[in-house]
């Protein structure tokens, strides 16, 4: 909220002032209604691996997140160029790796990841593209300093909480939203079905038909699954409702088998089809990639995206931009340093106080190590865990992540975000202003991860 | 709609339905037990009560002896009975949350409220005075999920599938508690006049929510025939049997309309709803009330077996 001057920068004037009125019993208050409201909506996610199975709320906090038009306006040309990049990127390593006899990245890094896909070689997507829904996480260092921290060009999640973050925010609060100028963001389920709709398998006659393929009820993101199905009116699938049946997708309806066009999954890549993937998958469609590979049914994102986020991929994003679009990225990388190089391997085991060290293909902020926070014992323990499967680990330098207020157990105070915009890639590169805020809600902590108690919060992109 | 999603919106209609049953079952159970009486065990009531909810089987493989507080448990919070209210709560919340795009918000947020409210109930700490409290309480969260249901929720196959699983489970319960108190409404020269015969006519209306609707309908006191009559053939009473029927038939109408075409279901149906609104109380007690009872049973069990095949509940 607060710039490296005097005061509060001007896009927070009036949330500040509004915050200055408030008495902090009735925002606590404010604050308890939301949960309520939360928990009786069902909008709960699971947390893998802890002892209370079921549903957690994810901590919501009151005090929105507000981004100037201006400061906007750059980032979405940022992320546009980013995610076309990205694209364009998946499309060629499939295709004729011209990126890899131009030299701009190393062939062993592609074909010897995990993340890359033999299967999807030569395939032909529609219009070419393989994520149409991308996660670009930010964070804010300074004030016209934002750095993308890491692509998700799989399966993001979390979009659900952004748009229910708003319609909470607007039925506590009206007032707020008559004194400011927001940008809306209820347009994403449309857009994200316009996307949808736009990719369907070449040829087709006709409407076509959309379904939404989840892992179940159990899974952490069973929320946002269902709430996207309903958003968008289409059918929320398991793969015990789909069958290949007379050379196409078909889902078991009460009417018998109905085609389905494009798949919306949510699953990953390895439960997608048993016949391909891992054969122990109950969650996917046995014959289902060969009915993509012909053409018969579209899956989004396509299988092999992972390639495009891969950590190790990361450091490379500045040069594959530039090698697509021809142009230098608007949106910086954060430095990093990758543990397969030597050179990069000592700089980080003598600097693991100072840096942040991450697993390749980990995600939702396990298994890393924020050296600045850690303890010596925990800092030892990850130096051996590093020293014996270096090509696992990347490193970056601690950020000064921005800060925003929050209500904390003893009142209002700062504290750590990130920001992730959600991007729709279809026939056109569609947008919804601003994304979800993660915030970390311990003092200090630089963890924002839902999956490690961070919460989230309303993000305002401002309107001129 | 997917097979799956029309077999979650059937049973949920169902362990909504069972849930209320069970505590309407309940309280008359421990109303007839808190009676002074001679003789016999007080708590031989609750044998007729675990026999009506389906459960005697289940109860007395964990339990050697009828007691009430272990009867109580068993049909409110126990976790190993697939029909305590608890287990039809968390159910019908579960069937609920896979198909939430199903649901309207309201619905959703009753059933989901109901559940987070009854886990919040300790059994150990419900004391006979709070008993009938938290029966009213499960009886009201059933009946505002349903007014939920039917104040906002589209009338096709969403709709369709849930009243049938509704009326079929009701016409469920009222044929058992007939299964298994219909000694009490044959003719015994023996204990005619008794007050035992009194209260447990009364017990049986009150199972099904009619002991105050009777007086209006036959404007007499309790004559065994006439409660049977009332719960089997009764149009106007909304738990007798061609009620539940009369429902189910225009339901599998509405359902054959929406998808153009008719299954073995329908004939089905469409057989029972005509034996009842033909039948005759004298005819049914010649022929034996028992026999009756049982075939009714098992018509019943076949219409939600040729449900779930005709529409393809199971894929």
């Amino acid at each position: 909220m607060y710039g490296s001057g005097e005061g509060v920068r001007p896009p927070y004037h009036a949330v500040a002032e509004w915050l200055g009125t408030q008495a902090l019993g009735d925002l606590r208050q404010k604050l308890a209604d939301a949960e309520t409201m939360f928990r009786r909506t069902g909008i709960t996610f699971a947390v893998y691996g802890s002892e209370d199975t079921s549903e957690r709320l994810i901590p919501f906090d009151i005090i929105p997140r507000i981004i100037s038009a201006a400061e906007w306006r750059k980032l979405a040309a940022g992320i546009e160029q980013r995610v076309r990049a990205l694209n364009a990127f998946m499309f060629d390593i499939y295709h004729r790796q011209e990126i890899i006899r131009a030299g701009k990245v190393p062939e062993e890094l592609i074909v010897s990841n995990s993340a890359f896909v033999p299967e999807m070689m030569g395939v032909s997507v529609p219009l070419g593209i393989y994520s149409h829904i991308i996660g670009i996480d930010i964070v804010r260092t300074g004030e016209s300093d934002f750095f993308v921290l890491e692509d998700n060009t799989r399966t993001p999640s979390g979009v659900s909480y952004m748009l229910e973050n708003r319609e909470t925010m607007m039925h506590m609060f009206p007032d707020l939203f008559a004194r400011n100028r927001v940008a809306p963001v209820e347009n994403y389920p449309e857009n994200l079905l316009k996307t949808l709709e736009s990719v369907a398998p070449t040829g087709l006659k006709g409407e076509p038909t959309i379904a939404l393929l989840t892992p179940g009820q159990f899974n952490s993101a069973y929320y946002e699954h269902s709430f996207l199905a309903d958003q968008m009116g289409v059918e929320l699938v398991e793969g015990r409702d789909l069958a290949v049946i007379d050379g196409y997708l078909q889902m078991k309806t009460t009417q018998g088998p109905r085609r389905i066009d494009v798949l919306y999954r949510r699953i990953d890549d390895d439960f997608l089809d048993p016949l391909v993937f891992r054969s122990d998958s109950v969650l996917g469609v046995p014959g289902l990639f060969d009915l993509y590979r012909a053409g018969r049914v579209t899956i989004v994102n396509a299988p092999g995206g992972g390639i495009a986020d891969d950590k190790a991929i990361y450091s490379y994003i500045p040069k594959i931009i530039k090698f697509y679009t021809g142009r230098a990225p608007i949106l910086q990388n954060v430095p990093t340093y990758n543990c397969r190089k030597a050179d990069d391997l000592k700089y980080v085991l003598e600097h693991l106080p100072e840096l942040v060290v991450k697993e390749v293909h980990g995600s939702g902020g396990y298994g890393m190590l924020v050296g600045p926070t850690a303890s010596s014992s925990e800092i030892e323990a990850f130096r051996a865990k590093l020293t014996a499967n270096p090509s696992n680990y990347i490193a970056q330098p601690t950020l000064a992540l921005s800060t925003s207020p929050t209500m904390v157990e003893t009142g209002v105070a700062p504290r750590h975000l990130d920001l992730r915009p959600f991007v729709l890639v279809g026939d056109e590169v569609r947008m919804t202003a601003g994304g979800l805020t993660r915030v970390a809600m311990r003092a200090g902590s630089l963890v924002v991860n839902s999956s490690q108690g961070g919460g989230t919060k309303d993000t305002w992109v401002l309107q001129d | 709609m997917l097979g799956r999603t029309a077999n979650d919106l059937y049973w949920l209609a169902r362990y909504v339905e069972r849930a209320e049953n069970m505590a309407r079952l309940i309280e008359v159970g421990y109303r007839i037990v808190l009676l002074p009486r001679d003789g016999e065990g007080a708590h031989e009531e609750w044998r007729s009560t675990l026999a009506s909810a389906g459960c005697a089987q289940g109860f007395f493989d964990k339990h050697e002896t009828l007691s009430t507080r272990d009867v109580i448990n068993y049909l409110l919070f126990d976790c190993s009975n697939p029909s305590s209210v608890k287990s039809c709560l968390a159910a019908a919340r579960r069937n609920g949350r896979a198909q939430r795009t199903s649901l309207t918000r309201d619905m959703w947020e009753s059933l989901n409220a109901a559940w987070i409210e009854f886990s919040a109930i300790k059994p150990e700490s419900v004391t006979a005075g709070e008993l009938p409290r938290i029966l009213d309480w499960v009886r009201s969260r059933s009946a505002l999920y349903r007014g939920a249901m039917l104040n906002t929720i589209l009338r096709n196959d969403t709709f369709f599938f849930m009243q049938l699983g509704t009326f079929l489970e009701r016409a469920d319960n009222t044929s058992r508690i007939l299964d298994v108190k219909y000694y009490v409404l044959l003719p015994h020269v023996e204990m005619v006049g008794s007050g035992i015969d009194a209260v447990q006519w009364a017990a049986i209306l009150r199972s099904v929510s009619a002991h105050r609707s009777y007086r209006w309908v036959y404007k007499e006191n309790y004559k065994p025939w006439r409660i049977a009559e009332y719960l089997i053939l009764n149009q106007a009473m909304p738990r007798s049997l061609r009620s539940c029927y009369e429902q189910i038939g225009v339901t599998l109408d509405d359902l054959a309309e929406y998808y153009g075409d008719q299954h073995a279901c329908h004939g089905t149906a469409t057989g029972t709803r005509q034996r009842l609104a033909k039948g005759n109380i004298d005819n049914i007690f010649q022929s034996g009330l028992h026999e009756f009872i049982e075939d009714f049973i098992s018509r019943n069990n076949r219409l939600g077996n040729e449900v779930a095949d005709a529409y393809h509940f199971n894929g």
